[in-house]
């Protein structure tokens, strides 16, 4: 029996949220954009936000059936839901938040490390505290799924990876049917088992991280896994490879097979980047322009006019790289991978 | 010209200030304080007192129970007709107090709407004291259900829900989430709710009368009293600029109040 089975239809103002799920024992992610009804996905669960149809339930628990007229309470469903920026009652201490619904918090205080905040009020709390507090608060009935709203969108890019870290560890203790919505690939890459991207209402991928990362269904999913997605025309080359005329001008060499209309996809940490082109075994060399670096803790993100690249801040410094220089982009055929427009 | 116009609104605001100022003082400067206090030891006064408290407590008590329940469903629920039903609430407010008194007439006199039923049940209200408090609750309620709803609706929605997936019934989230929550806005809207019901004197008149105490209320009093015996006019007139001043008073004061509270839990040992 599935942890978790979903299979429901809810309509939302501009497009309908629709989709069939079973999450195991497992984290799963809901990766899309903003507004592409991830929310109402939870809400359906937790029987927040009622579907015009379908079902959902939890191992032999029916919480929703349209066609038996089942529509169980939310207080009456074994959720623990941790919503978008927490919601903590203002109110009320942090242990009057964790017991909110009954049973005793010492152990979950002390497990999230939060007992000595037991007396606080949120107010008081950093983004990280509120975090756990919330989760306490979420895993204090016991509850048999839990559902997970951007839980790191309120923490600040310095807590953010050892929050997700010990975030990591602690679903994997739970072994819970987890369900967690982000619109960041990396964050649901980081805490999940499998993966979902989701536009507007509908999953357009599901499988794990590597999956997705390996093989994107479409430049969606491809530039939501943080993908260059370069458009051009494919065609066999003498060699056996597939160049693809770039719209952007370059020609892109690629060991898949394509012809026609083509998406090319690059991951910015396969790219390299040289002053000159290298002597190397990478078949593409790309000449470009820098717009822009951004840092990204011990790496960096370096905008090109074509593409984008991210190196560590070690090669940066040591190359000397600032916006507007004439660098040359590299990877190999292999890191190009073909999507063919059907 | 700039200097002109900051003279020109130092100007109108001293006199707005005089205006709303000078009348309040005049009530205190006419008649001296121990003459206030013999004034307020006569029997007029002191029935006028009672019946006053007595329907206030009662009408605002009554308004309480029935609108704040009544505040928390207007506020949460989305039905068609809502915004009908909320502009509704709120016509009192722009009534003559007089239209008012005369439409709880057509309701509850004799030959009003429930004119029939209530004499088959051999109740007479107007003229009564029953009817002060109608009256009162009548006037008084816009005012509280409108600041009511407005802080209900201040509540976040996650919070509500939060509760309800921590097991919590509906009766419950109102409770320990909804109530705790608008408590501030409550008893501001409460308070001038109050203030409000205290003051009230066309509906009263019209609907129940001024007899002396059953159901003459302190504002009829002085209506009853400034011809005859103007010191004692004067005397509850500056009981009421006593009472609605500390009403504003513990008004302003409550932020405050919260101020102190959320301070005081930063110092709390930590167990």
């Amino acid at each position: 029996m599935v942890p978790l089975h979903l299979d429901f239809s809810l309509p939302l103002r501009a497009f309908d949220v629709a989709l069939a799920l079973d999450v195991g024992a497992e984290t799963f992610a809901l990766v899309g954009p903003s507004g592409a009804g991830k929310t109402s996905v939870l809400r359906a669960v937790a029987g927040l936000a009622r579907p015009a149809r379908g079902r959902i339930a939890c191992a032999a628990d029916v919480w929703f059936d349209s066609e038996r007229g089942v529509d169980v309470r939310p207080e009456d469903r074994s959720v623990g839901y941790v919503f978008q920026e927490y919601a903590l009652f203002p109110h009320l201490t942090v242990e009057q938040n964790v017991t909110f619904g009954g049973g005793r918090g010492d152990r979950l205080l002390w497990r999230l490390r939060i007992e000595h905040l037991a007396k606080t009020k949120p107010g008081e709390l950093s983004g990280g505290e509120r975090q756990r507090v919330a989760i306490a608060r979420a895993l204090a009935r016991g509850p048999r799924v839990l559902l997970l709203d951007e839980p790191m969108a309120a923490l600040d890019p310095h807590t953010r990876g050892a929050v997700r870290a010990e975030l990591h560890d602690l679903l994997r203790e739970l072994a819970l049917p987890a369900l967690l919505v982000t619109h960041d690939f990396e964050d649901a890459a980081a805490l999940a088992d499998r993966v979902g991207v989701l536009a507007d209402g509908k999953l357009r991928q599901v499988g794990t991280p590597a999956d997705l990362l390996g093989a994107p269904a479409d430049p969606f999913v491809a530039r939501l896994a943080g993908a260059n997605v370069l458009s051009g025309v494919a065609a066999r080359t003498a060699s056996g490879l597939t160049g693809v005329l770039l719209d952007a001008g370059p020609t892109i060499f690629a060991a898949d097979p394509g012809s026609g209309r083509t998406d090319v996809v690059v991951y910015p940490w396969d790219v390299s980047l040289a002053h000159e082109a290298p002597d190397d075994s990478a078949l593409n060399h790309v000449r470009d322009e820098i717009v822009s670096l951004t840092p990204l803790g011990n790496r960096a993100r370096v905008r090109l006019k074509l593409l984008t690249a991210e190196v560590t801040t070690a090669s940066l410094e040591r190359l000397r790289l600032q916006p507007g220089d004439q660098v040359v982009a590299s990877f190999k055929a292999t890191q190009a991978r073909l999507l063919s427009r059907t | 010209m700039r200097a002109a116009f900051g003279v020109f609104l130092a100007v109108a605001t001293a006199v707005a200030l005089a205006f709303l100022v000078l009348p309040v003082v005049a009530i205190f400067v006419q008649v001296p304080p121990s003459d206030l206090l013999h004034a307020l030891g006569k029997d007029v006064t002191r029935d006028a007192l009672v019946v006053s408290l007595k329907t206030s407590a009662i009408a605002h008590a009554a308004v309480l129970v029935f609108g704040t329940p009544a505040a928390w469903l207007l506020a949460r629920k989305r039905f068609p007709g809502r915004g009908l039903v909320l502009a509704l609430v709120e016509l009192p407010l722009v009534l003559p107090p007089a239209v008012a008194g005369i439409a709880l007439l057509a309701t509850f006199g004799r030959a009003g709407l429930l004119g029939d039923e209530l004499n088959a049940l051999g109740i007479q209200i107007p003229f009564t004291q029953t009817a002060v408090v109608l009256a009162v609750a009548f006037v008084e309620s816009p005012f509280y259900l409108r600041g009511a709803i407005a802080a209900f609706e201040a509540v976040d929605t996650s919070l509500l829900d939060a509760a309800r997936t921590l097991g919590a019934s509906p009766a419950r989230v109102f409770a320990r989430v909804g109530l705790p929550l608008a408590a501030g806005g409550l008893g501001a809207a409460s308070a001038l709710a109050l203030a409000r019901g205290l003051g009230e004197f066309g509906a009263t008149i019209i609907f129940a009368g001024s007899l002396q105490g059953v159901t003459q209320t302190l504002p009829l009093a002085i209506y009853a009293q400034f011809e005859a015996d103007f010191d004692t006019a004067l005397a509850i007139s500056a009981l009421f600029i006593l009472v609605g001043a500390l009403l504003l008073v513990a008004l302003k004061l409550y932020p405050w109040f919260r101020f102190i509270s959320i301070s005081r839990s930063r110092f709390a040992p930590s167990t």
